[in-house]
């Protein structure tokens, strides 16, 4: 049986609120900013979104209920989908169900965090019991170890040098240095990521996204709804979901959407040659590659090969995380979730903040993320279209 | 008109014609402790804990808890301690007539003697001979076995113990009999950790101090010190043990008044005229 | 290659003591299983009974046939190194003051993926390992990986080390070296290369057969210490307690009456004295300084050992009232390990059967000779854990326990009859 497609359901007002390293504000506030802005370039009162989905991780002990009181929105349709990097393509996929059969007519997507000196320390100690229980012990509070194991495997299988790492988040901060709410602005040599600080061998600074404190938002509509609020809009072509993918491989070397690319190209009807404009999700240039790999772009172990053959700037062979990325924007908390469909958004809409690839048709976002153990659970993958490209 | 007698004795306490000797060890928990076979009930040594002292436990005093055995320290055994008393009436700490407790000593210098050997025992002879140059032991007198054995301040030495047991001097089985018949005597009284020696142990009976002496109703008195200050005979003793109910003896302050300049008791004392004992005094 | 431990140096009293801080210590109550097993010694996984499967992290359900029904067995932990890193950064205090720190990935032969310390002696990944379970420094269980075969110096490893309590260039209380055990606790301690051993000793006056050979090894240093004196007990601490690295508390007063056997209360009084309130006068006195010197350089302060007894987990009713204040004890000695446990100090709690000496002469064998005892706390030592339970009647005693207490109350009892 396969799965109904999006008929004309859209995606609209791409959000992206600065980031900044530190604030004393709460998530909320970040939140707030960002439905404000997207209503206001939407055009609509707040009274018109009818439908919330939330991502957020310091947003306790509010939930996205608090949330409807705390903004003041009467809902008939509410979310709270906080998986971290995976969380913009749960959402789209979420929102875009309510509003194909009507049990929502206008739904905001809004991904924030807020980042205190104290947070990521308070963040992690609720993150995941088998993270507590077999990981924190051992001393990375947090990612780093468990993708420090998954890099240094990933080089051995299959041959990579540092140095195809490091073109990747050299490009992403050539992006970046035109992106106008990037923290990281200053571009990188190959000789900085190469010697930069150790962090857990082989993972060096430059591997690892910063957290700060942001928002980003898009929303979710029909198509003719979009059209009569005169929006530039995206058309959904399709999407995949996958939990806890490939469960008995050892170290996690691919992710979910090996299991379901066929399924993502097919309801879409393009290839992996008809992407114009990719955005991975990056907590660590690894996971850009092995995403790479499963969505199609090259075979497994390719990644390396792929990296030498194409550049991934907005003008390059392929472009990849046009406002930089995570690596260099930042990641917001789950709103580094959120952060590469906004652009990608952007980008098929016309709307580049930074620089803008040439005349996007089809864009592909894709969603990782949760490491609740030694692997990231959640995997995604949306496929959009410019309002003009295929149909 | 007040009876002058008591007035006279505080007056001499305040010129210091009649000095106050201290017959007592500091009570501490370094202090030795008898040393009984180790099936055997034991008696505690002295232990101190404070309760408060200025401070969150009592902000403004000082106060210890402690405890002891009935027989730790400078003590004084009572009859009842030992079996050959415990039919004996008024043999108890709280039945003793209180009168019992000042008595005159007579002290017997066996320093030398004890100095060369741990196991000297006091003998009959020895009490003829002491009594031939300071006069008849009194009735109701404290016998006191001088040996200096309170300047070992080394509890290890204090103690003497070998493989054999413990080697301390005291009074010999004829001794004991000698002052309880012949002497009626208020007690023994000893600086080692027992009245009786070390050894006594195969003594016939065992402790022949203890035996006859709390058999008879008498006392006994360890741990004493400075009984080099005192002189042969003409101290009085103040032993007061602590009143506790059917009490074998206590820790107790040991006081001795001795007249100073301390007069020579070259004499025979005089055959007394009074009729009562001793033991009638209250 | 470990290079082999090296002597300090003088601490320079100028500096600041460094304060100790503690890997994270938070586990769920299920994790808490590996706790347990690494307490004694072992490493145990979750095995689903209905389906064999080996879980890790440890669960409530099996993560292949959900049933609920998982036990923990002991595993030998060997296992494949698939990847490695070197920390050399981290947000815990802990880790930050250590690195670089290794760590594995390793994929274990019964199945589970584990992260582990990594040995210093490991040979890169891809590479055989042997995964244990040792107490860490916040006395939580965690895994180390050791080299497929014992390597030379493998103790002195770094990382190791913060799991263990070696007495190598540390300088070790033995509170009662007088008796049998302590006298062997003496010359175990100083085979065991501690660079200094204070033998305490009570009642001069009572000489022990066996005790003044002591005094010629140049280790040891006599200490008098009386545990039944509060004041004796603060004079040892006053003098000594800020250097004591290991603290040995072989104090033990020991007699054989029930309830009935004997009048009177001097006897059970004294055990309890000796046994429990000894115990609590040297954990007021010594515990203090300890704490604070929790991470104090490679001699730093790292084990409380406390001379139990199997009696203290069930009454033997021959020696009821020493049972009972062997009990106490493990209480106290609990509490003390909680007290001690952000400093990173251990408490080891030792469990033997009857010692082979004159106050068990009545028990018939197998009885745990002196010397034998002694080597067992050194190896608990060295080792990770943290309840050793030491001869052959003491584990025998401890599986009964552990399958029923009540029915080892009973088979205790028909020893009264």
């Amino acid at each position: 049986m396969s799965r109904a497609g999006y008929d004309d359901v859209v995606v609209t007002a791409p959000v992206t609120l600065s980031y900044v390293r530190y604030s004393i504000h709460g998530a909320h506030w970040f939140l707030a900013g960002a439905l404000a802005e997207l209503l206001q370039r939407a055009g609509l009162g707040k009274g018109e979104i009818d439908g919330l989905c939330v991502s957020s991780f310091t947003l306790a002990p509010d939930t996205a209920v608090g949330l409807t009181q705390h903004l003041g929105l009467t809902l008939r349709w509410l979310d709270h989908i906080p998986m971290g990097g995976a969380s913009g393509i749960l959402a789209l996929r979420r929102a875009a169900r309510a509003v194909q059969c009507g049990d929502a007519d206008a739904v905001a997507c809004v991904a924030g965090d807020t980042n205190h000196t104290d947070s990521f320390r308070l963040n992690l100690a609720t993150f995941s019991e088998f993270a507590r229980d077999a990981v924190y012990p051992y001393g990375s509070g947090g990612a780093n170890t468990s993708f420090a194991f998954l890099t240094a495997h990933y080089i051995r299988s299959y041959g990579a040098a540092r140095e195809d790492f490091g073109k990747l988040c050299i490009a992403q901060r050539a992006n970046a240095v035109k992106f106008p709410h990037a923290l990281i602005r200053k571009p990188l040599t190959l000789d900085d990521y190469l010697t930069a600080r150790l962090i857990a061998e082989p993972l060096r600074l430059f591997d690892c996204v910063m957290p700060c404190a942001g928002a980003d938002a898009f929303l979710v509509l029909r198509r003719g709804k979009a059209e009569a609020l005169g929006l530039s809009y995206a058309r959904i072509l399709s999407t995949i979901e996958r939990h806890n993918a490939f469960r008995d491989d050892p170290i996690q070397y691919r992710g979910g959407w090996a299991l379901d690319r066929d399924e993502l190209y097919g309801q879409a009807g393009v290839g992996p040659q008809d992407i114009d404009v990719l955005a991975t999700y990056d907590d660590y240039p690894v996971i850009s590659l092995m995403q790479m790999e499963d969505l199609g772009f090259c075979d497994k172990g390719e990644g390396p090969d792929f990296v030498r053959r194409n550049t991934f700037t907005v003008n390059g062979s392929f472009p990849v995380n046009t406002s930089g990325g995570q690596l260099s924007v930042g990641q917001a908390g789950a709103a580094g979730g959120f952060l590469g469909l906004v652009e990608v958004i952007r980008q098929l809409t016309g709307q580049a903040l930074g620089g803008a690839v040439a005349d996007p048709r089809v864009g592909l976002v894709s969603g990782f993320g949760m490491i609740n153990y030694d692997r990231g659970l959640c995997s995604g993958a949306a496929i959009l279209a410019a309002s003009g490209g295929p149909a | 008109m007040s009876d002058p007698v008591l007035a006279q004795l505080v007056a001499n306490l305040g010129t210091g014609r009649i000095r106050v000797v201290d017959l007592t060890q500091t009570l501490s928990p370094d202090f030795p402790q008898i040393v009984l076979p180790p099936e055997m009930g034991q008696a505690w040594p002295f232990r101190i804990d404070e309760a408060s002292r200025y401070d969150e436990r009592g902000p403004a005093w000082y106060w210890n808890n402690f405890s002891c055995s009935e027989h730790t320290g400078t003590h004084f055994d009572a009859p009842i301690h030992w079996i050959s008393g415990r039919h004996l009436p008024d043999a108890s700490t709280d039945t003793i007539p209180a009168g019992h407790f000042i008595a005159p000593a007579c002290v017997i210098d066996c320093s030398k003697e004890a100095a060369a050997d741990a196991d000297f025992l006091l003998t009959v002879v020895v009490l003829h001979k002491w009594e031939r140059r300071h006069g008849r032991i009194p009735r109701g007198s404290w016998v006191l076995m001088r040996t200096d054995w309170s300047k070992r301040s080394d509890p290890v030495a204090y103690q003497n113990l070998d493989e054999t047991g413990q080697h301390t001097p005291g009074p010999d089985t004829d001794a004991v009999r000698f002052l309880v018949k012949e002497r009626d005597v208020l007690g023994f009284g000893s600086e080692a950790i027992g009245t009786d020696a070390g050894q006594a142990y195969h003594l016939k009976p065992p402790y022949p101090c203890h035996y006859y002496m709390h058999g008879s109703g008498r006392y006994g008195l360890q741990c004493l010190t400075n009984l080099d200050l005192l002189p042969a005979t003409g101290a009085v003793v103040i032993a007061a043990p602590l009143k506790i109910r059917d009490g074998s003896g206590s820790p107790l302050r040991a006081l001795a008044l001795v007249p100073s300049p301390a007069e020579a008791p070259s004499r025979r004392p005089k055959k007394a005229a009074k009729k009562r004992t001793w033991k009638q005094r209250r | 290659m470990t290079r082999p431990l090296v002597r300090p140096p003088r601490k320079n009293p100028i500096v600041r003591t460094r304060m100790p801080t503690l890997p994270p210590a938070g586990r769920s109550r299920v994790a808490l299983g590996l706790t347990a097993a690494a307490a004694r010694g072992r490493f145990e996984l979750q095995v689903c009974r209905d389906c064999g499967t080996v879980q890790y992290p440890p669960r409530e359900s099996c993560c292949s046939c959900l049933s609920r029904r998982l036990d923990w067995r002991p595993q030998d932990g060997t296992g494949d190194l698939l990847s490695e890193t070197t920390l050399w950064h981290s947000n815990e205090l802990f880790y930050r003051e250590r690195v670089p720190w290794r760590l594995g990935m390793v994929r274990l032969d019964c199945g589970p993926v584990v992260v582990a310390h990594l040995h210093g002696d490991c040979d890169a990944a891809p590479s055989r390992v042997r995964v244990r379970a040792a107490l860490d420094r916040a006395g939580q269980a965690a895994l180390i990986a050791l080299p497929e075969k014992d390597a030379p110096n493998m103790a002195d490893d770094r990382q190791l080390r913060e799991m263990t309590c070696n007495p190598k260039f540390r300088k070790v209380l033995i509170t009662d070296a007088k008796t049998p055990l302590g006298q062997a606790m003496v010359e175990t301690i100083v085979a065991a290369d501690a660079d200094l051993v204070w033998a305490g000793y009570s009642e001069p006056w009572k000489k022990t057969h066996g005790f003044d050979r002591l005094t010629a090894l140049p280790q040891v240093s006599l200490l008098p210490l009386d545990l039944t004196n509060s004041r004796a007990v603060k004079d040892a601490a006053g003098e000594i307690g800020g250097r004591v690295d290991i603290l040995i508390n072989t104090a033990d007063y020991h007699r054989n009456y029930g309830i009935a056997a004997r009048n009177g209360l001097e006897a059970a009084r004294a055990e309890m004295d000796v046994n429990y309130f000894g115990l609590l006068r040297l954990a007021q006195e010594f515990a203090p300084a300890m704490r604070g010197r929790g991470a104090d350089g490679q001699s730093s302060a790292v084990a409380w050992v406390n001379l139990l007894s199997i009696f203290a987990l069930s009454n033997f009713p021959p020696h009821g009232t020493y049972s009972a204040s062997k009990a106490a004890a493990l209480s106290l000695a609990q509490c003390l390990r909680a007290e001690l446990s952000p400093a990173g100090v251990r408490v080891i709690n030792v469990f033997p059967g009857p010692i082979d000496d004159e106050w068990n002469q009545l028990i018939p064998p197998p009885k745990i000779a002196p010397a034998r005892l002694a080597s067992d706390i050194v190896e608990a030592l060295r080792g990770g854990a943290e309840d050793i339970y030491p001869g052959d009647i003491a584990q025998e005693w401890l599986a009964r326990w552990r399958d029923n207490p009540k029915t080892l109350e009973r088979e205790l009892a028909a020893a009264t009859r």
